[in-house]
């Protein structure tokens, strides 16, 4: 039986309390939330914090309000309760199918929407267990030096793999932290680094309580997602992308690929071709061409990377498609 | 080339934790590291939740945590603390098996039974909240369990059919999930009337009731 | 053998005999045992795929807290292996580690977190040595070879037989092909972890309690190794949370319990992680395949020559057989006149492959199937109709020796393309969408035993007590196909009771006769057969006495129903328990014995021995796919399949069987593989050891299943019946690739099937070049001169000639 490490346990009951634990027990503490992926990787010995914080009974994370100001999700909201929540289904329906394309059914009661956005970034030398990693010497994401997913490479190349994300970006969602100095709102993009380690700008004793999403305002939004399974199998390649139209013109877009790089990818040029356009054939090959060309996946997950890289083109095309018939 | 893992001051206290498991209150010390499925089998003795991964990647060790399925290798045990545990241990009640229970046996939707208590609770917690599953909502629900001996296809159908019998129905399993299609029953003597299982139950009344159904012969073969 | 009454409840679909225990989670596996004082252990794995061992250390953790004691190798020197002639392998490697996961240390300790914290302390200084990664590199000269034993360096066992005149075969042909096929490695990942329980006792007793589907085995690897009496060794086989073929070794951890519960004088349990379970393997040999065959204008084979290069990892395991079989069912399902056959098998530094579901089967299979589909298509046949009309006859003997008796493949053929629309949909649906079909057979039962005896291969024992109860004692396993339940119901149809009401003992060697094991499905034919014999002396003794008390010939008396009576007047009569009295008044004590032996085989020539079985099951199976041209990704809305079982004995069990192997299959076929990676260090590692990257279909991926049960008895078996716990299973992943190709025109000559295949096929054949994705090449092989042994047909004996006969030197 895989097991956890020995921790000491917190469950304090207000974001205040949390941070002020995490203060005391400094770098050596983690955050929990749902669990699903932190525990697997302790199990795994990819990460031995001496200290775990739970947060599943801080009230104030574990709340999912829509207003006039569009919906916020607290950072410890269950997947399975945004996709049961019927305005943020109306809302936003790309955001939720997305939320649903999570793992599985049981793992969606578990996990949360912070815990997804955080989600550690993946790979195939990296999500192993200790001792399969002590044979191949460890990697530079854990008590090893080098990425053995390309060795000469100066940083690590771990994969962002959550489903949430390129669609929250693509939605223009905003991150709260919070930290004993008080709290900040940034745009979620800003909150990823395209290095496998360090892949969130947060810092340690900051704590994600909540993600803020506009209202639509006139976009419309769709998610894409390639896996080998119809269940369980992290994104390989994601593409959550939105539009603004005016008239049948594309007025404002945002197309984010996710699973091709250690930070979700905004396809710029891709937003560029589209605009003053309108969203048609034409206009969506020419986009999907752009788009791929700022696809790199590497060899550290599922199906082959090549592939991948040849699929990016066809998924940005089907999130156009999705968009072309009305999101 | 071996680098120490690193090594954390044991800890060695237990917790005692106060929660409700099958519908009964239990008081539970256990390391607070334990997993609930580590608690559930090795200190309040149910090993009828078993596990597959420790992961999060097979199902296998599903529970129900106040109604809800989890992956009980993921929850920890002082998680549960004041929440209400259901494990198949608690399913049958005492007027016998739950009805998902009986159409999981009479089908054969359990082979080596391994997957099975996963199965059971998850799809317990469907029926609670749609008891008129389609197919493919039957197939999203259970699609965080993985099931190595069957193909699902027995369990959908057990699903369904146990889904009718909680509406009330007096459903029965199609003869093609039991036999195929177009089998030839030529060979075999006529069965008694009523559900799977059932037909010795009627034959057993029959031989303590002399009264019953006469025995329907048959001629031993000169050896 | 087999009883011959209508019946009444065998073929029935009765709720399974442990049907109520595993929907309730009262089935006690392996690792829901507890004993008092048990002790656990870990294992502390190779790190390195290849490595001389020069010290181990394990004074620190020895000394860690909780740790009671600690093993290496030199506490259990003797070697096992499941073959008697592949004896090399160690509880824990002595001297020499050959794959990543190979066991170098154990260590028992008061809690799994005590020992897994003492794993870090032992110190293994290791020579690392070149590593063997692939086939091709495992052909090459060693120098330093990974085992002593096998037929030259890394070549752990060449085979080479020819049939007839192979040569005038392919003269007389109108068509030649030649083709290379590769079949990528999988693992059963039965979702229960290995796990086991020692205890020995202060007796001197040793009971070992695991999920095994050999306990029999087992009990000899223990008494081998433990260098003790096998009398005072107990092994009882747990419910095994799914096999395949997974648990049918002996396993390191079996052996390294039973020693730590022996030194500690407490029991000792381990339970296998899921990495290390991947690290058990014995999984399907990654095989290459070249296949070259003679056919006439309509399709009938003149001639086959199959070659066959497996994977075979680090250790032999079932490997010699596995090379064998790679090469000896394909003479079943059609007719082929001559036929040659060369394998080899190669050791490499990876987990050690060994018997999954289809035993060395589907790798040929698959090819053979593939190759017939291209050669229908080539000659403008229908690919249905070219199997059908040149089926292997029933009652005969094939080219090489096997005793062919009851044959339905004509039958599933039928059912199958009838049910799919086969002859109005394949090859018109839109481009796309496409129809696929394959057939397969499969053994019920190796003929031979693992080790050579003249024993039976199975045993039943049978008590009827005064209260009317009846207890079956068997060696058989359950595994989840059901072996109990058929005990159960053959039983209780003879006797004419219910099956509930019968006791059920089994996979326990100091209570119950020798079964071989859950094995090349084996048991239900075997075990069924026993349990006919044990039965029908009960019902003699009985009957004997309800005649004599109801003052009738004993040919009067019937059994049903829970009574026993007069069959011309049933009224008179008397309950069952009643009559069990009058038994047991009249003759004593009421116990009967049944066996079974399998009929010898008819071939003669070395290699014989694998291949021959009572009875072959017949499958054909049509497959519905949905390809995606531009990504290669595709999807199989159904499946059609039919199954000859010879008889039902429990039709929803065999149902299960069916729809199980088709599942499997289809996995097989389109995603799981067992693949691993050579790292800068030159280390070979498992790529991914877990549920989540080796992919196995969920409930979304499994397709609709449209079931035909065929039933053409078998004289051999139990009521007729035949095997189907593995058979249905061979089938899908040829004929998912033959639907791809009606689909978008491509072949797959490998599998899995991926969709990155697909669309490199495509993309070849758009670009002009052939429209096929597959080994480019089959690698040169050192296969000695064959066998000559003439066919029946040539008026042969089933023996190798003394010289060989061909002119030419053969068709290399």
């Amino acid at each position: 039986m895989m097991r956890l490490p020995r921790f000491r346990y917190f469950a304090p009951t207000s974001v205040k309390e949390a941070l002020r634990i995490r203060a005391g027990e400094g770098e050596s503490a983690a955050f929990v939330a749902g669990g699903t992926d932190l525990y697997p990787n302790m199990k795994r010995r990819q990460q031995t914090p001496k200290t775990v914080i739970g947060l599943s009974r801080i009230p104030s994370l574990a709340r999912l309000r829509a207003g006039a100001d569009g919906l916020r999700i607290g950072s410890a909201v269950p997947l399975s309760e945004i996709e049961n929540h019927r305005k943020a289904r109306r809302l936003f329906p790309a955001l939720v199918h997305a939320v649903s394309e999570i793992s599985t059914p049981p793992l969606r009661n578990m996990g949360t929407l912070g815990g997804n956005v955080l989600l550690d970034t993946r790979c195939n030398y990296y999500d192993q267990n200790y001792e399969w990693r002590q044979a191949i010497d460890f990697c530079m994401k854990k008590d090893g030096t080098v990425c053995w997913v390309a060795p000469g490479s100066p940083k690590c190349l771990a994969v962002q793999s959550a489903d949430s994300v390129p669609i929250l970006i693509a939605l223009r969602a905003r991150a709260v932290l919070a930290s004993p100095g008080g709290e900040r709102e940034i745009p979620l993009e800003e909150l990823y680094a395209n290095d496998g380690i360090r892949y969130l700008t947060k810092r340690p004793d900051e704590l994600l309580t909540e993600i803020r999403i506009p209202p639509p305002d006139g976009w419309t939004a769709s998610y894409r997602k390639l896996r080998r399974r119809g269940a369980f199998d992290f994104p390989v390649l994601a593409v959550g992308a939105a539009v603004r139209r005016e008239g049948d013109r594309v007025a404002e877009s945002r197309i984010l690929l996710g699973a091709v790089a250690s930070a979700p990818v905004r396809a710029s040029r891709a937003e560029a071709v589209l605009a003053g356009r309108p969203l048609d054939g034409a206009s969506i090959r020419e986009a999907s061409e752009a788009a791929a060309v700022v696809s790199r996946p590497m060899d550290n997950t599922d199906f082959s990377f090549l592939w991948r890289k040849e699929m990016t083109g066809q998924w940005v095309g089907m999130a156009l498609g999705d968009l072309s018939r009305g999101g | 080339m071996a680098r120490r893992r690193e090594k954390l001051p044991p800890d060695r206290s237990k917790a005692l934790v106060a929660m409700t498991v099958n519908g009964e209150r239990v008081e539970a010390p256990f390391e607070p590291h334990k997993t609930m499925l580590e608690v559930l089998r090795e200190d309040l003795a149910l090993t009828g939740t078993k596990h597959g991964c420790e992961l999060g990647e097979c199902g296998t060790c599903a529970v129900l945590l106040d109604g809800k399925p989890v992956l009980s290798c993921l929850v920890l045990g002082l998680e549960c603390e004041g929440r209400s545990v259901e494990t198949v241990e608690g399913m049958a009640g005492p007027e016998g098996l739950h009805p998902l229970q009986k159409a999981f046996a009479d089908l054969g939707a359990a082979q080596c039974g391994y997957c099975t208590p996963g199965f059971l609770l998850t799809a317990k917690a469907l029926l609670e909240e749609n008891p008129r599953p389609t197919l493919p909502e039957i197939r999203q629900a259970l699609a965080g369990n993985l099931c190595r001996c069957t193909g699902y296809v027995k369990i959908f159908e057990a699903v369904e059919l146990a889904a009718a019998w909680l509406r009330g129905e007096a459903a029965e399993p199609r003869k093609e999930s039991l036999y195929g299609y177009d089998f030839d029953e030529s060979g075999l003597l006529p069965s008694h009337p009523g559900p799977v299982g059932a037909v010795l139950a009627a034959a057993r009344e029959a031989a303590v009731d002399e009264g019953g159904d006469k025995p329907r012969p048959y001629r031993a073969k000169a050896r | 053998m087999s009883s011959r009454r209508p019946t009444r409840i065998v073929g029935r679909p009765f709720t399974r005999v442990d049907g109520a225990a595993k929907v309730t989670g009262q089935t006690k596996f392996a690792d829901d045992l507890a004993l008092p004082r048990m002790l656990h252990c870990k294992l502390l794995r190779a790190k390195v795929a290849h490595a001389r061992i020069l010290a181990i250390d394990v004074s620190k953790a020895l000394a860690a807290p909780g740790v009671v004691a600690v093993a290496t190798g030199r506490d259990l020197p003797v070697p096992f292996g499941i073959l008697p002639v592949s004896q090399d392998e160690h509880a824990l490697c002595p001297d020499r580690v050959r794959y990543v996961g190979d066991p170098v240390a154990a260590i028992a300790a008061t809690s799994e977190d005590a020992a897994f914290d003492a794993l870090d302390l032992v110190r293994v200084e290791y020579e690392p040595l070149p590593p063997v990664g692939t086939i091709e590199e495992g052909l090459a000269p060693a120098a330093v070879p990974i085992h002593d034993h096998g037929d030259q360096g890394n070549i752990h066992k060449l085979v080479a037989m020819q049939f007839g005149d192979v040569d005038e075969g392919f003269a007389r042909a109108d068509r030649v092909y030649d083709n290379t096929y590769f079949y990528e490695g999988n693992t059963h990942l039965a979702l229960e972890q290995h796990a086991s329980v020692a205890d020995f006792g202060p007796d001197g007793k040793l009971t070992l309690w695991s999920s095994t589907q050999t306990p029999h085995y087992v009990h000899r690897a223990l008494a081998k190794v433990l260098g003790m009496p096998a009398s005072r060794i107990r092994v009882i086989a747990t419910p095994n949370g799914g096999g395949f073929g997974g648990k049918s070794d002996v396993f390191n951890h079996e052996i390294v319990v039973a020693h730590l519960s022996r030194v500690t004088g407490r029991p000792v349990k381990i339970c296998l992680t899921r990495e290390e379970v991947f690290y058990c393997h014995r999984g399907r040999h990654p095989t290459l395949m070249r296949v070259r065959t003679g056919v006439k204008k309509d399709g009938a084979i003149t001639a086959l020559h199959f070659q066959t290069a497996l994977d075979g990892g680090g250790y032999g395991s079932y490997g010699v057989a596995s090379t064998y079989y790679t090469g000896a069912l394909q003479t079943v399902t059609y007719r082929v006149p001559t036929y040659r056959f060369e394998g080899a098998r190669v050791f490499t530094n990876k987990p050690p492959c060994g018997p999954k579901r289809g035993h060395g089967t589907p790798q040929p299979r698959f090819a053979l199937e593939a190759e017939l589909d291209r050669i229908a298509c080539d000659l403008g046949l229908d690919p249905a109709a070219i199997r059908r009309e040149h089926l292997q006859p029933a009652n005969s003997l094939t080219a090489n020796y096997l005793r062919v008796g009851s044959m339905g493949l004509g039958a599933c053929i039928d059912k199958v393309v009838a049910a799919s629309g086969w002859k109005k949909r394949r090859g018109k649906l839109p481009f796309g969408r496409g129809l696929g079909i394959a057939c397969s057979s499969y053994l019920t039962g190796a003929g031979l035993p693992i080790y050579w005896n003249q024993m039976p291969q199975s045993g039943v024992q049978l008590k009827v007590d005064r209260g009317g109860g009846v207890t079956v004692f068997c060696g058989s396993t359950e595994i989840g196909q059901g072996s109990d339940t058929i005990l159960a119901a053959i039983v209780a149809e003879i006797l004419g009771i219910d099956p509930l009401d019968i006791r059920l003992v089994t996979g326990d060697t100091d209570l119950t006769p020798v079964d071989l094991g859950s094995y090349s499905s084996r048991v239900t034919l075997m075990t069924g057969n026993a349990a006919i014999q044990a039965a029908e002396r009960a019902r003699e003794l009985i009957a004997g006495a309800v005649a004599k008390k109801l003052e009738l010939p004993p040919e009067r008396i019937g059994f049903a129903e829970g009574r026993v009576f007069d069959v011309e007047n049933p009224e008179k009569g008397m309950t069952f328990p009643e009559a069990a009295v009058a038994g047991e008044s009249l003759h004593g004590t009421l116990g009967t014995v049944g066996h079974y032996r399998p009929p010898p085989s008819a071939g003669r020539y070395r290699g014989a021995g694998v291949g021959p079985s009572p009875a072959y099951s017949y499958s054909a199976a049509v497959v519905e796919v949905e390809v995606d041209p531009e990504t290669g990704i595709y999807a199989v809305p159904k499946i059609w399949i039919a199954h000859d079982v010879g008889k039902c004995i429990n039709a929803a069990l065999v149902m299960g069987q069916v729809e199980g192997s088709v599942y499997m299959g289809l996995g097989e076929a389109m995603m799981e593989e067992m693949a691993y990676r050579t790292d800068a260090n030159r280390n070979v590692v498992h790529k991914f050891p877990s549920v989540l990257e080796y992919k196995s279909p969920t409930t979304l991926e499994m397709p609709e299943v449209e079931t035909f049960l065929v039933e053409d008895p078998d004289p051999n078996g139990p009521y007729g019946a035949k095997e189907v716990g593995q058979g249905p299973l061979l089938p899908i992943p040829p004929a998912v690739a033959n639907a791809v190709y009606d689909a978008v025109g491509v072949r797959v000559d490998e599998v899995p099937v991926t969709p990155e295949k697909v669309r490199r096929a495509l993309k070849a054949k758009a670009q002009g070049k052939p429209a096929r994705v597959g080994p480019e090449r089959f690698p040169a092989v050192p296969y000695p001169e064959p066998i000559h042994v003439r066919t029946p047909e040539e008026g042969g004996d089933g023996k190798a000639e003394d010289a060989p006969v061909t002119a030419a030197g053969g068709v290399r």
